[in-house]
């Protein structure tokens, strides 16, 4: 194979890293940008939600699609009930204050690996893809699969665009990340938006996981590398910029699929991970973010 | 007594409590409380910047794997000795720790915890990345004819309780001098107000990078004794979860107390230890992790004991503990 069609190759690779990816950093960035908080939990909903996949499919039978329906619908649920307790029982309590909440999300990360170790167990298991396409490019087949996920991503990035942009909950959201106070005086309920941004936050993350099994297994420790991605697309973008967001991590989904069918993935993560460490030292606000008030 | 006595003498008999246990303890107690002394200088490092100045960081665990791979690879690789090796480790802490301050000090709150967790995360990479010094996550282990300096024979279990023992108290009593400094009272200020500390003319930066500074060396010093005195180092102790456990272990025993890193380390060490073993025993098929019981100590004590053990002593009866 020549260079073309391996570059070919590495983006498409990229292109569906980088729309799992976006899901999960919008959701990081969505908890940040209202509620002020770092979830350092964010990855362990992605892999709750990669586990209750395989368990749901597992469960359904039938035809993979079926189960992966099933589990595209049950997962982010069962995973926004597990983030709404945890918001309601931990982060509430703390009255969000922004260390403690690290403290707490820290616990909480190693705690729902212990759960997932408990329960799921320490194998790696696939979920069948729901269908198993093969389209032709002119050199090579590519998963007609793959090529959905980065369908299904935008749509789903789509729609949270509208809802945030044009909607009266989307504009409850904004007034509440505005300014929590002023909200608050015009009778937005700002504990409720906080409860309902955490859940929706971590419904993004189990629907980008869910729709990576058919394509990683699902593993409980599978939630590291989503986490410091995430992070890294969040700050590159801006915190608490959507649109930032979107284009970091279709920056950072490509380069990383790019760099690591080209590099070693640990020199590939080495250069990155100094270079947002960098980004943020430098530019706070982000590539593409403005100053904050 | 006058107060300063009364803080000498608490401090020195916690010393020589650990240095009359030594004479009682079992050998697997005796084995635990050499490992929890060097661990507490390592809580000890990270108390001073998190507890006094304020900052949460979480990449401690590559000033703790700088000082480990600096004293032990020397020795490994370049057949050092025993103690131009344990300095060199201290003073690779050091410089990291400056080096990172310069850049992660322009941030702070969560900026500064995502950063410093990043280049601990670009660390431990290295670390793996490095791999045919290092061998990764398998390790090195220093064969014991190389762990003798003079007449000490690091492997002997009582002597590395003494060598474990000295470089805590140095620790313990070099903590305790500097947070009662008046450079210590400045890192207090700066965690209450940094902008008024500023505006009274107080040079921020450089507190903190002292602070930094010194934790670093601290937190290398309890690396490179690991190395030294257990024989082994492995790129596991530059990862994540070795970046939470001087958190958990200060916040057990009570942010910016002087003994409560001793005590966090101390309690935390038998509580995963004892629950492991005993949730282990009870349901022997639920794979329970040390990691697990860290995650449920950290939410608990958080919400419900967010002050520790010494940080509850001193608000309900000790006002003078430093």
């Amino acid at each position: 194979m020549g260079f073309g069609p391996y570059l070919l190759l590495a983006t498409l690779e990229g292109l569906v890293m980088a729309a799992v990816l976006a899901l999960t950093a919008l959701g990081l960035s969505l908890v940040f940008g209202v509620m002020r908080v770092v979830n350092v939990a964010h990855g362990e909903f992605f892999m709750l939600g990669a586990v209750l996949a395989w368990a749901v499919s597992n469960a359904v039978g039938g035809h993979p699609a079926i189960g992966f329906l099933a589990a595209l619908v049950v997962a982010p649920l069962a995973v926004g009930a597990v983030a709404l307790a945890s918001e309601r029982l931990v982060l509430r309590r703390l009255n969000y204050n922004p260390e403690a909440t690290i403290v707490a999300t820290i616990g909480l990360l190693y705690i729902l690996q212990q759960v997932a170790l408990t329960f799921y167990g320490a194998d790696a298991r696939p979920v069948v893809a729901p269908f198993n396409v093969r389209l032709q490019l002119p050199w090579f087949g590519y998963s007609a699969y793959k090529l959905s996920v980065i369908g299904f991503s935008l749509l789903l990035l789509g729609l949270t665009w509208f809802v945030l942009t044009r909607t009266k909950i989307g504009l409850i959201m904004r007034a509440t990340q505005y300014d929590r106070e002023t909200a608050t005086a015009f009778g937005i309920a700002v504990d409720k938006v906080y409860a309902g941004v955490f859940v929706a936050g971590a419904m993004l993350a189990a629907i980008g996981a869910v729709l990576v099994v058919p394509i990683r297994q699902a593993h409980y420790l599978m939630g590291h590398d989503p986490l410091l991605l995430s992070f890294i697309v969040v700050i590159i973008g801006g915190l608490g910029s959507l649109r930032g967001t979107m284009v970091a991590a279709l920056l950072v989904g490509l380069s990383d699929g790019i760099l690591s069918v080209f590099f070693s993935p640990t020199l590939a993560k080495i250069v990155a991970t100094t270079a947002v460490a960098l980004v943020l030292v430098f530019r706070p606000q982000g590539l593409f973010g403005t100053a904050q008030r | 007594m006058s107060e300063r006595a009364r803080i000498a003498a608490l401090h020195l008999a916690v010393i020589a409590l650990l240095f009359a246990a030594q004479f009682v303890l079992p050998a697997y107690h005796h084995g635990i409380v050499s490992r929890v002394m060097v661990l507490a200088v390592f809580a000890i490092g990270y108390n001073l910047v998190f507890g006094y100045a304020g900052m949460l960081s979480l990449g401690h665990a590559m000033f703790f794997a700088a000082g480990m791979y600096g004293a032990g690879l020397p020795v490994y690789h370049g057949g050092w000795g025993i103690g131009p090796a344990f300095l060199f480790g201290i003073a690779c802490g050091a410089v990291l720790a400056a080096g990172i301050g310069l850049l992660a000090l322009r941030t702070s709150g969560v900026a500064f915890m995502i950063v410093t967790m990043m280049f601990g995360q670009v660390a431990y990479l290295l670390a793996l990345w490095f791999g045919d010094w290092t061998r990764g996550e398998e390790g090195l282990t220093i064969a014991q004819d190389l762990r003798v300096v003079g007449p000490l024979d690091l492997t002997d279990p009582t002597t590395r309780y003494f060598v474990a023992l000295a470089l805590f108290s140095a620790a313990l009593l070099a903590s305790l001098a500097l947070v009662r400094s008046r450079f210590g009272r400045t890192l207090v200020a700066i965690r209450e107000n940094e902008e008024r500390t500023r505006m009274l003319g107080y040079d921020t930066f450089r507190t903190k990078l002292a602070a930094l500074t010194v934790s670093g060396a601290l937190c290398a010093a309890a690396g490179a004794a690991y190395a030294l005195l257990f024989g082994y180092m492995g790129a596991g102790f530059a990862n994540v979860p070795y970046s939470i456990l001087p958190l958990l272990w200060v916040l057990v025993g009570g942010a910016a107390t002087v003994i409560g890193p001793f005590v966090g380390t101390l309690a935390m060490f038998y509580l995963t230890d004892l629950s492991n073993d005993l949730l282990n025993r009870n349901f022997p098929d639920w794979d329970i992790s040390a990691l697990g019981i860290v995650g449920l100590a950290l939410v608990l004590l958080i919400l419900f004991f967010p002050k520790g053990v010494m940080g509850t002593v001193r608000a309900r009866w000790l006002p003078w503990l430093p």
